[in-house]
């Protein structure tokens, strides 16, 4: 008896749960694509299953009320091997059931699987662990590419000889922007592993795998902004490889675009000057010292060692108060102040080569702890930052060794708080935050800081980087 | 013809003499199959404590300090692999199998019992191959239980080193001794039976084991392949499954390979593994129903052909888990059809079983419950299988929490209610003890309403659009608290669950222990385990003289019959006419 009760329970129980869910927030998210049909074959499934589930299980229960043994003057079951006529109705009106679920299922995908010829189309590229998009410029096509031309200097791998590919619009923010009820679609194309495109919003979703292009397409239908997720496991930092796509109007759009740079115009970045760099260096020296050694009681971390794109990026960062405008991070605030005193990014380029001509200098060790346990907490650290934190420049992870660890611990802190990071400009610095609240206790921060501290301070790898970047620009 | 006269008399078959013989390399089924099974369940344990690990960091991130996104990928999927491979794999065929199989078709042992006897020697070397991979450089492999290229090999990936080699020898030893093993338990069902048992009147779970260790037999090739051919690429440098790629800003040597490649391999044996843990799973339920409901299972034939058109079906539906892999999508067509197909007799068995239960003569003992709780679990699990089936349904939903609470549901919590179920059924059998029938159901209830209350909400945190495998969800905006929340009631169900666990193998403990002695045939079963001379059997089975079979395993509640079953073993009575 009891089992039948609860049966019922389960069932009515589940179909309260179903209703109720919507209004918890457990639910789809309103569409913002065209594929109302995706929506309208999910409903159908649900009706199918879900009177399928009431109707067995209720039956279910009510077989085992009536049928349940009640000891001596319990009834003997029926001998009845089998009901031909019985099974084959079951079957005619299963087969019904399932024809009416995939007869839509069908329409639709075929629907999916041909884009309309007056889509337009974009590329989307994954690789671990962010989104970069390019968009086709006025001629409306996209340039090739390939993965051996992939550079610093050029990250798509987009062929410079293609003359599709000059106009292209590279969009290296994680966030990019479409049209609204304009069919659009997506080439999706992978630097290095799986990743998939999701935007929950849209309905669809497709992989992006090395070595092809797939695609899938839509209509957006409604302004906003939505989260890309990447739901293909892509490795330990899958889970922060997010973006964001922005809906517009059609004027908004187009503003947006006149404002992004072609292919062409980002191979034709000059050269930074150390020597102009070096007249501009002034101002940081009060603080970071005459050759970027830091100063602990002023709160300046050591510049020296330092990749020039990171130094470039952060420099970026403070200067548009996408970092340090967070009213607990006093000594950001500073920086913001200062960077702004770099007129345009190519004072920040030159300012950030001369500081890369510092020689690398040792830290001083003040954290005592477990070194051992920091190197296994240090695996999920070094796969970004390189094993032995030399930086690593295609996760767009800064050069870890030879950093003073009272700078990387507060960091660290600002990271788990939000005080940096936490801005919808700083994509690298979101990723952080997620992996800093993997520091779960003084111990942890400790143990880590303390493994840091015995990493090696000259890093080929940092030289080589460098190297690719100069030899690219040539 | 498959009875052998040979076997009939019980001359000269050599029975062990040491302790070593008897209970370490031992030859007998019987012991093989507690060997195989004790394996399973410890090496299960280990995976259910990972998953426990898993759902402290999804549901409290911030309260415990105990994994790094490292280890959660690794904890992924080492669960994975074992739970669905070295767990429900080894304990379905190498555990139920070894043991039912020559019990149920009246032979004193599998045809090869020495091969039997490497088969488990080889499992138990796969495992221990498996559990080294904690403890090398870099730890296990994380790359997910089905192991996708690029990224399985690669800087970026944890174990990608040794963790993956080590996962991929193991897969490698694991088959070998699935080979061994399953070779002989076809050719044992097709060529031991007794006199008189025809295949139609086998019983269910033999049909049910049969047919999957013969889709295992099909099937782990294609994952012996591939799992050879990424071992080629990681160690040698070939590309076989390897594009060009920039990986972490450094161009690989590799070129031409496909990715997409090794997924079609991976499923062409993943999808057909779904079955043979389910196929097993649907033929011991079967049995148990009809036993404790003391009826005919209803529709035995439809029952066995169901089987047999799941079992060749399931080899044409793999790529049904690559919709969005970016694959031809023309393919979606083919597979969403063939999938949907698939249902038709897949609900026949649900039917049938519920139809077992009309006009029955119900007892509600603890491996009953187990059973109807596994078809309400199935119900669940496979009418949500229709949605990820239908293609475009997909779209929304893969890589989804509702792909999590999807398979969980119909591959993860049905088919161990079944193992349960078929624990608690034959442990009088195995043991010639009973277990203690309260501690049991608490051990049902307790298990089944709480997996109910871990997936149940689990599908709608999919519909949100909740990614799987994410160590951390903060920063989403669309993920409101109260999804976050959500989580948080999963977890703490999941570890309920954990937890509960421990009542089935105290009940174990209690029961070898101080369990009263159990009769021969407590159920009053008609199959032929039931009938052996001795409780439990003894090497060789059946004594002098192996049984015969006059009917099929059905018989209960046969009206005019003295008592409401007939053993198979039963000749007829005068005058009666055998249907079956």
């Amino acid at each position: 008896m009891l089992v039948a009760i609860v049966f019922m329970l389960l069932v009515v129980g589940s179909i309260a749960f179903h209703l109720w869910s919507p209004s918890l927030g457990w639910w789809f998210l309103p569409r913002a694509s065209h594929w109302d049909q995706i929506d309208l074959t999910l409903d159908i499934t649900f009706w199918v299953t879900g009177f399928v589930f009431v109707a067995v299980n209720l039956f279910m229960a009510y077989a085992v009320v009536k049928y349940r043994n009640r000891g001596e003057d319990s009834k003997p079951a029926k001998y009845e091997p089998e009901n031909p006529k019985l099974e084959l109705w079951l079957t005619v009106f299963t087969a019904i059931g399932v024809a009416a679920m995939l007869a839509p299922g069908l329409y639709v995908w075929n629907e999916f699987v041909h884009v309309p010829d007056e889509a337009w189309e974009m590329e989307v590229l994954g690789e671990q662990w962010r989104w970069t998009y390019r968009l086709p410029g006025k001629d409306n096509k996209l340039g090739t590419s390939d993965a051996s031309l992939i550079s610093i200097s050029n990250p798509l791998g987009i062929n410079p000889k293609d003359p599709f590919g000059q106009d292209d619009l590279i969009i290296d923010t994680g966030i990019v922007h479409i049209p609204i009820d304009k069919p659009v679609k997506l080439n999706l194309r992978s630097k290095d592993v799986l990743h998939d495109f999701a935007v929950a919003e849209f309905r669809v979703k497709m992989d992006l795998v090395p070595g092809l292009v797939s695609y899938l397409w839509f209509t957006p239908t409604k302004t906003g902004t939505y989260d890309v997720l990447c739901e293909e496991l892509c490795g330990l930092a899958h889970f922060t490889m997010r973006g964001k796509v922005v809906v517009d109007t059609l004027e908004d759009f187009n503003a947006w675009q006149s404002e992004q740079m072609t292919f062409a115009e980002t191979q034709a970045i000059p050269a930074a000057d150390p020597e102009l760099g070096e007249g501009l260096y002034a101002v940081c020296s009060g603080c970071h010292g005459q050759s970027g050694e830091g100063n602990v009681a002023l709160n300046s971390p050591k510049l020296t060692g330092m990749s020039s794109w990171y130094l470039e990026q952060q420099l970026h960062n403070f200067k548009k108060g996408i970092r340090g405008s967070h009213p607990d991070d006093i000594y950001g605030q500073q920086m913001v102040a200062i960077a702004g005193m770099l007129v345009d990014d190519s004072a920040i380029r030159d300012v950030s080569a001369y500081i890369t001509t510092f020689p690398s200098t040792p830290s001083d060790s003040i954290v005592i702890g477990n070194v051992e346990r920091g190197e296994k907490l240090w695996t999920t650290c070094g796969t970004c930052h390189g094993m032995e934190g030399q930086g690593n420049y295609a996760t767009h992870s800064p050069k870890l060794s030879g950093q003073e660890d009272w700078y990387v611990r507060r960091q660290l802190e600002h990271f788990k708080k939000g005080i940096r990071g936490a801005h919808d400009d700083d994509r690298f610095g979101h990723q952080m935050m997620s992996m800093a609240r993997m520091l779960r206790s003084e111990k942890d921060m400790k143990d880590i800081l303390a493994f840091m501290n015995k990493l090696p301070t000259q890093m080929p790898g940092e030289q080589l980087a460098l190297a690719q970047r100069e030899g690219v620009e040539e | 013809m498959a009875y052998v006269a040979y076997t009939d008399r019980e001359h000269d078959f050599a029975h062990p003499h040491s302790w070593v013989t008897k209970y370490v390399w031992s030859q007998d089924h019987k012991v093989i199959a507690i060997q195989y099974g004790l394996t399973a369940i410890a090496v299960g344990v280990v995976a259910l404590v990972l998953s426990a690990f898993m759902r402290l960091q999804l549901g409290f991130p911030d309260t415990f300090s105990i994994i790094t996104p490292s280890e959660y990928y690794q904890y992924v999927t080492m669960h994975g692999m074992i739970m669905v491979v070295y767990l429900l794999t080894a304990l379905f065929l190498g555990g139920f199998g070894n043991y039912l199989i020559p019990l149920m078709i009246g032979a004193r042992d599998m045809v090869f019992p020495f091969m039997n006897m490497l088969s488990f020697w080889f499992y138990l070397l796969s495992v221990v191959i498996l559990m080294a991979s904690f403890f090398v450089p870099g730890g296990p492999t994380g790359a997910g239980w089905t192991l996708y290229p690029p990224q399985a090999i690669l800087f970026g990936t944890p174990g990608a080193d040794w963790g993956i080699l080590l996962m991929l020898i193991s897969l490698g030893v694991f088959i070998i001794a699935f080979t061994m093993g399953g070779l002989n338990y076809v050719t044992t069902v097709l060529q031991a039976r007794t006199r008189g048992l025809t295949l139609m009147r086998l019983p269910l779970s033999i049909w049910g084991i049969l047919t999957a260790t013969v889709l295992g037999l099909l099937a782990f090739p294609a994952l012996l392949v591939s799992a050879i051919m990424m071992t080629l690429d990681n160690l040698i440098g070939t590309s076989f499954f390897m594009p060009a790629l920039v990986s972490m800003g450094e161009l690989q040597e590799h070129q031409g390979g496909s990715p997409v490649l090794f997924q079609h391999l991976f499923w062409f044996f993943g999808h057909p593994e779904v079955y043979i843990v389910a196929l097993p799973a649907f033929g011991i339920v079967s049995d148990l129903l009809s036993v404790h409901a003391r009826k005919n299972i209803f529709g035995y034939r439809m029952m066995v052909w169901a089987i047999v058109i799941i079992g060749g079906l399931s080899f044409i539906v793999w790529a049904h888990h690559m919709y969005v892999s970016g694959m031809n999508p023309y393919f979606g067509f083919f597979f969403a059809t063939t999938t949907l197909i698939i249902a038709v007799p897949t609900a026949i068995k649900v039917y049938n079983w519920v139809l077992t239960l009309w006009q029955g003569n119900i007892h509600l003992r603890v491996p009953m419950l187990f059973s109807i709780g596994f078809i309400f679990t199935f119900i669940h699990g496979g009418l949500t299988g229709l949605f990820l089936g239908n293609v475009v349904i997909d779209l929304p939903l893969s890589d989804t929490y509702f792909v999590v609470a999807h398979f969980h549901m119909v591959m993860g919590v049905s088919p161990v209610l079944v193992i349960y179920g078929a624990l608690y059924h034959w442990f009088p059998k195995i043991t010639g003890k009973m277990y203690n029938a309260t501690l049991g159901k608490f051990h049902f209830w307790l298990t089944f309403l709480g997996c109910y209350a871990i997936y149940l909400p689990m599908h709608y945190l999919g519909f949100l659009g909740v990614p799987r495998r994410y160590y951390a969800y903060e920063g989403i905006d669309f993920i409101p608290n109260s999804a976050l929340m959500l989580n948080t009631q999963i977890s703490t169900a999941a570890l309920f669950v954990a937890v509960v666990q421990l009542l089935f193998f105290i009940n174990v403990i209690w029961s070898l222990m101080y369990g009263r002695k159990s009769d021969p045939n407590p159920w009053g079963a008609t199959t032929l385990e039931w009938q052996t001379p001795e409780n439990p059997p003894a090497h060789g089975n059946w004594g002098k003289e192996l049984p015969g079979v006059y009917r099929w395993a059905y018989d209960y509640s046969v009206p005019g019959a003295e008592k409401d079953f007939i053993p198979q073993n039963t000749p007829p009575r005068p005058g009666e006419k055998i249907e079956f």
